[in-house]
Parts: structure tokens; sequence; C-alpha cells
């Protein structure tokens, strides 16, 4: 019976060795940067052998509470400002970057049950999911209400929100709704529309009624590995690293 | 020679026990209650006396006035329980061996081996005590305590577990052992059949030695009911 | 009218064992249905599989370590000298267990974290405790410890008071006669509390998603794993909830051949 607290011992001792070969860049990345962001760990491991890429994908005000409860990270990428400045006011993060840019679309399982045409039909869907409002795409939404009932009258958000029947955590959740045909309607960013191509229809938003999310990217104060993690910033901004972004859909981080 | 003058206080009984006891066995008799049992936990250590002084064979084993409280597994007192407490997850070698880890190996099997030959239950070394008759276990466990030369040895109801004729025969066994190896024990018991074991009975009523003598004294003056009933029903010593 | 209500009563038992049992089993079946064999394959493919079983399997593993090597030493003193003390004690080691999980990660956080209780201290001395590995096996310990704690004080009790008397006699210390009488003696029981405890851990979700976070290879166990995956493969979702019934089932096979009736001769009370 001794026996078993020893093997444990033995267990957690080995497993905490493990962790030594190659050191570890943790990256904290929004949800919606998944595709993105594993192809740049490649390519950075590629580039460093002795490094490697440890990613944590969640909301990204998920991943700014894990930041100020003291989890340990080095690079931060968010899909807002607001959590952003949030750190850096707090002193976790420096020199912020803005690196991509994304844009809120419309999703419906394929088939388009409720028949939506266009922003204007939302309300029709018996059932929306959205983001809950600290994470950005739940923020990004209710401003495109917002500006939304400007144009189509003054309860169009109200008439939206009596729909919702869930606010999810992430915008990857969000899309899964849509996937899972639980949802007829939800707004997600263009990018996760597009990893699920064959399940789902998009339907763009005006313009003029749309919010771009900006995507900065910082190194944290406590990093373990800040000389890796300034690279690993570095490669995101970099051409090569811009153009990953592109292929998964994102758009340059500023208007040249 | 064991030497108590003790005094506790449990609940609604007050003991209060003086006894000297010089390489002879004493009954401790007693109707239910008595405190039988609880004299000998106070014995053991198991039990702390308010008051008073333990000796045995010279060793204090307790005494308040001096704060002297020996550890039960200092006391070298061999302990027989009213169901022979034999362990269950050993065979009957490493239940005669249990006490003599401080020896190596080779000494501790040939010690536990003599006396468990010594009482006739060698040829059960292997065996587990859950297939061992109840006389069996008994000669296993009192193996086991002698094998580490106890200084005194306490029976509690050493055959109120057996059937008559095992304990018939055990009690015969028992008597000549007692007789042979001269130690200071102490016998609980309420059956008056076991004042055979005896050089001298001491009866217990309410915590406290009421009668402390020879069987032939107690039937000549027995100082209570309890004991008059006890010696008349106590067979003629053979 | 006798006879009506005997078979009315006889009834109600047997409609009710058919929707409790199929309520029980359907989700059960689900997870083995609807799903061909190259889907599961492929769902076994995902990458979030390997790292979250190891993840488990050595989070769990270190857990039930500490809950095993901290609670029989308490459990044995609880259930061997009673008075107010042990009952708290005893209280104390209960409480886990009726705490919501998540409200335990939330407590966690609160007590470990950086800005909490004790964290404040770890985190001046260069410590950092939540979302890490460590907080994982502290989270599971937290909800897991009562089970095994009560079983073994439950296994400690049950033991003859005679034998370790005896044991004593025989010159063991109160350390020798737990280790050597104690202990084996109470096996099947402490075994059967730590399947119980291991089981729990294994489980264990909301705790760890607040105190430890969700992070592949670091903190993302089976259940969260699971949780992560349902975002982006449904069918590796799938596989993983079927390599946990599995575990499950694996896990009822065991407990079953240690309950009660695999307890050794004297380790009941006399006149049991």
């Amino acid at each position: 019976m001794l026996r078993l607290p020893c093997a444990g011992l033995v267990l957690a001792l080995a497993f905490s060795a493990h962790a030594g070969t190659r050191k570890e860049v943790v990256v904290f990345a929004a949800a919606s940067l998944r595709e993105a962001f594993t192809e740049m760990g490649r390519r950075f491991e590629a580039a460093h052998p002795e490094a490697k890429i440890a990613l944590n994908l969640a909301g990204s005000e998920e991943l700014r509470a894990q930041v100020e409860n003291g989890a340990p990270a080095d690079v931060f990428a968010s899909a807002d400002q607001k959590h952003m400045a949030a750190l850096v006011e707090a002193r976790l993060a420096q020199e912020p970057r803005t690196f991509a840019r994304n844009e809120p679309v419309l999703v419906v399982p394929k088939g388009n049950p409720a028949a939506i045409g266009g922003l204007k039909d939302l309300p029709q869907a018996r059932r929306i999911v959205v983001g809950v409002p600290e994470v950005p795409i739940g923020a990004y939404t209710l401003r495109i209400l917002d500006a939304a009932s400007q144009e189509f009258g003054g309860d169009f958000r109200a008439k939206v929100e009596a729909r919702v029947v869930s606010r999810e955590l992430n915008v990857r959740q969000v899309l899964t709704k849509v996937v899972l045909g639980e949802a007829d309607a939800a707004i997600v960013y263009r990018t996760d529309a597009a990893t699920a191509k064959e399940k789902v229809e998009v339907i763009a938003i005006p313009p003029a009624l749309n919010v771009l999310a900006e995507y900065p990217i910082a190194v944290l104060t406590r990093a373990r590995e800040p000389g890796l993690a300034r690279e690993f910033v570095e490669l995101v901004l970099s051409p090569a690293g811009r153009e990953v972004l592109a292929v998964h859909g994102f758009l340059p981080g500023s208007v040249e | 020679m064991l030497e108590l003058r003790i005094a506790r206080r449990i609940g609604a009984l007050e003991l209060r026990v003086e006894l000297t006891l010089d390489r002879e066995a004493a009954l401790i008799a007693g109707p239910n209650g008595a405190g039988k049992s609880t004299l000998l936990r106070l014995l053991l250590g198991v039990l702390r006396p308010e008051t008073g002084r333990i000796a045995l064979e010279g060793r204090t084993l307790f005494d308040a006035a001096a704060a002297i409280d020996l550890a039960v597994e200092e006391r070298e007192l061999g302990y027989l329980p009213q169901d022979y407490a034999l362990f269950p997850h050993l065979d009957v070698m490493g239940n005669a061996t249990f006490g003599l880890a401080r020896l190596p190996r080779r000494e501790r099997l040939r010690r536990a081996g003599e006396w468990l030959e010594k009482l006739g239950v060698g040829h059960l070394a292997r065996r587990f005590p859950a297939g061992l008759s109840g006389g069996e276990r008994q000669r296993v466990a009192l193996a086991r305590s002698l094998a580490r030369n106890p200084r005194a040895l306490l029976l509690d109801e050493p055959f109120a577990a057996l059937d008559p004729i095992a304990r018939r025969e055990l009690r015969g066994s028992m008597r000549s052992w007692l007789q042979e190896w001269r130690l200071p024990a102490l016998i609980v018991s309420h059956d008056s059949a076991d004042a055979v074991l005896a050089d001298r009975i001491a009866v217990m009523e309410h915590g406290q030695l009421v009668q402390q003598d020879t069987l032939e004294e107690l039937r000549r003056a027995p100082a209570s009911a309890f004991v008059a009933g006890f010696v008349s029903a106590t067979p003629d010593s053979a | 009218m006798r006879l009506r209500a005997a078979s009315a009563w006889g009834a109600a038992q047997l409609f009710a064992s058919a929707l409790l049992g199929l309520f029980l089993l359907l989700p059960v079946v689900a997870l083995f249905a609807g799903s061909s064999w190259d889907d599961f394959s492929s769902g076994l493919r995902n990458p979030l599989l390997l790292p979250a079983l190891r993840l488990s399997l050595l989070t769990t593993g270190s857990s039930l370590a500490l809950v095993v090597g901290l609670g029989s030493l308490v459990a044995w003193r609880v259930a061997r000298n009673p008075g107010r003390a042990s009952r708290w004690m005893e209280a104390i080691t209960q409480l886990p267990a009726v705490i919501p999980p998540a409200v335990a990660g939330v407590g966690l956080l609160l007590a470990f974290g950086r800005r909490g209780l004790f964290g404040g201290w770890l985190d001046r001395h260069g410590i950092a405790l939540a979302f890490t590995t460590p907080a994982v096996i502290l989270a599971e310990a937290f909800v897991s410890a009562p089970f095994f704690v009560q079983a073994a004080i439950a296994a400690f009790r049950r033991l003859d008071e005679n034998l370790l008397v005896v044991a004593r006699t025989l010159g063991a210390s109160p350390f020798r006669t737990f280790a050597r009488v104690g202990l084996p003696l109470a096996a099947p029981g402490l075994a059967a509390g730590a399947a119980m405890s291991w089981a729990r851990a294994v489980g264990e979700f909301g705790a760890t998603l607040f105190f430890a976070g969700n992070m592949t290879g670091r903190t993302q166990t089976m259940p969260l794993a699971i949780y992560t995956a349902m975002e982006s493969d449904l069918h590796a979702a799938q596989a993983l909830s079927l390599v946990m019934v599995l575990l499950a089932f694996a896990l009822l096979f065991i407990l079953r051949r240690l309950a009660p009736g695999g307890a050794l001769p004297g380790t009941e009370l006399p006149g049991a």
C-alpha cells in the first residue's frame, strides 16, 4: 500500500522533469487564431529548433483573466484592443502591435433553414447564438446590432436578442452551434466560417454597419522566454507571418 | 513478581485494585461489569490509571507519582484476548514471528518454531488462522506471545471461545504449562471451572477486590454472595 | 381489490425501471452508435487525444498518491482516536464533496491564484500555481479526497481493536501496528475508496477549468479535451468520450471485485 504514494511521487517528478528538453514559448491566442497560429508555430519551430510553441487557445477575456491570475505565458494575441489594453494598464503586457484584422459575418447552417437573406432578416431566425458580451465577438456583435438598429428601426437589437438562446465563451463555440444545427444564425469572423465551409453558409454584413475586429499582439512582462517571445511576435508581424494570416482569411493589420 | 496498586474511575465504575503475584497464576473472577477486562487494559497500558504503581520483575511500568508510563510495546507482557486475535493476513509462522522483528530471520524462525512445537502446533506453520480450530488458534496465540519471553501473561476468558471438549482438554494443558513456566499470570474468567489453573482467586465486584485467597479459603469463608455462588459451582481440583 | 393494488404496484416498479434504465443507457449507447469506424478512428487521431490522455493519467496518478498518502494517515488518526478534534477533521474532509466543482475552482483560485490569499505569498517567491499542471493535480486532489478519506475512515473503524492491542504487546510501535496490521487488513476498503477517488478525479472538469485553465499539454485533461474538441472536431469529441466510457466500465468492474465481501475475516468487530 505504501508503494502507491511512492509511485505517484516518481510520476510527478518525472513529469516535471520532462518539460526540460526544448525551451517552451507559451502563446495565449484568441480562439479564432487556431489554424493561423498553429501554422505560425510550426514555422517558428522550424526556424528555431531549440524552441517549442505551446498554444493556449480560448476566448480573449478568459486568457486575459488567466494572465491576471498568474498563468505563466510569454505572448498574448487578443481579438480586440480592450483586453490587451487592460493587461498593458496592469503592466502585464508591453508594446502591443496590431497584426491583423478580421471581418465579422453572418453564418447560417447549410440549407439556411430560417431563410435569412441578409442582416435585416436576422430577427426571423428562431434560434440565434452569440458570444457573451465580454468576449470580443460578443462585443462586436452588440455594436453591429446597435448600428443596425439605427438603420432598420430602434427595436432591431431587442428583437434579435429575444431570439438568442445561448451566449458562448468564444467564437468557435458559437460556430459549433451553427454547425450542429442548434442555431439558425450567428455572427462569427469570416476566418472561422472558412474552417467549416461545407457545413455553413456565409452572409456578408453591410460594411456600413459592420465593425472590423483588430488583433493586437504583445510580449508579456513576466515571460519566461522573453527573447524567443519577441522573435515570435516579429515573425507574426513579418511578411511571412502576414502571408500565413492572409491565407487563413485575415485582413492586414493596418490599412496600407 | 508482578505488583500492582492502581485506581481509576471509568464512567460509573470506581476501580481500585491491589495485587501481588510472585510467579503464580491468579484467577480474576467476578460478575459482568466488575471491571475485570478493564483491569487488564490498565495493566497493558491501553488505559492509564489515575493513581498508583505497576511494577514487574523490578521494572516500573507505571508510577503516577513519578510520572512514569511505559508504552504498551515496552511492557513485555503477553496478552491473549478473548478471541485470540491472530492476524488473519499472516500464516501461523508469520503470527508467531511477529513479535521477533528485531531478531535476524533465522533466529526468528527458530525461536518461533520451537514454541509452536512445544505447544503442539508446529505442523500448522504454513496454515492461515481462518482454517484452524479454536484450540489450535489458542495455542498459536500463546506461542506468539511466549516467543517474546514475556515477564507476565494476561489471559482474557481464555476458553470462552471453545466448545466444552476443547475447553476441558486445553484447560488441562494450560494448567501444566503454567506450572512449568512459572510466570506471573492473570486469568480473567467468569467460569468457575477455570479455578484449577490458578494458585489464587481474586474476586472483583464493582471495581473492587472483595476477596483474594486460595480456593479452599474462599469456600470456607466467602466474603460475598457472589463468591459463595462462584465457589459452590467450582468442581474440586482434580 | 388487493390483487389490483398489487399488480398496479408491480407495474409501477416495472415502468420506473424501464424509464430510468432507458434514460441512463441512451446517452451511453448514443456514444457508441451514431459514428462509423472511420469517423471513430479519425477522431482517435485528433492531436488533442494523446496529450489529454497522458495528462489525465499523470495528474490523476499524482493526485491519487497525494490523497492516499496524506489521507491514510488522517483516516487512521480519526478512526482510532475518537474525540472532538477527530470529528472536526472528519467534517473538514467531507467538505469538498458538498461543494460544487465550479465553486471549488473559484475557491482554489482565490486561495492560490496570483492575487489570492496564499498565492500572493507564493508569487512573491516566484512560484506560480494557478494555470499550471500542479494546479490540475491540486484541483483533482481537492474534489476527490473525500471519497478516499471517508472509505478509509470506515475501513479503519471496522478493524478489531484487539488485533491492534495485541500487535502493540508484541513489541510493535504505533507506526508498525499501522503499517503491518492496520493497513493490510483495511486494504480492500482502502482500495475501493481509492478507486472511487480516482474516478472522481478523472472526471473532474469545473474546478480544473477555473483553477488550471484549458491548455493542451499543460492543463487540458480528458474531460476538458472533450469540451474543446466539441468546438472543432465532433468525431474527436465522440472518440474521447468513448475512451472515457471504457475507462469507466473498467473501473466499475474493479470496484465490484473489491466491494465488501472481499473483507478479510477478523476485520469485522466481534459479534458481527
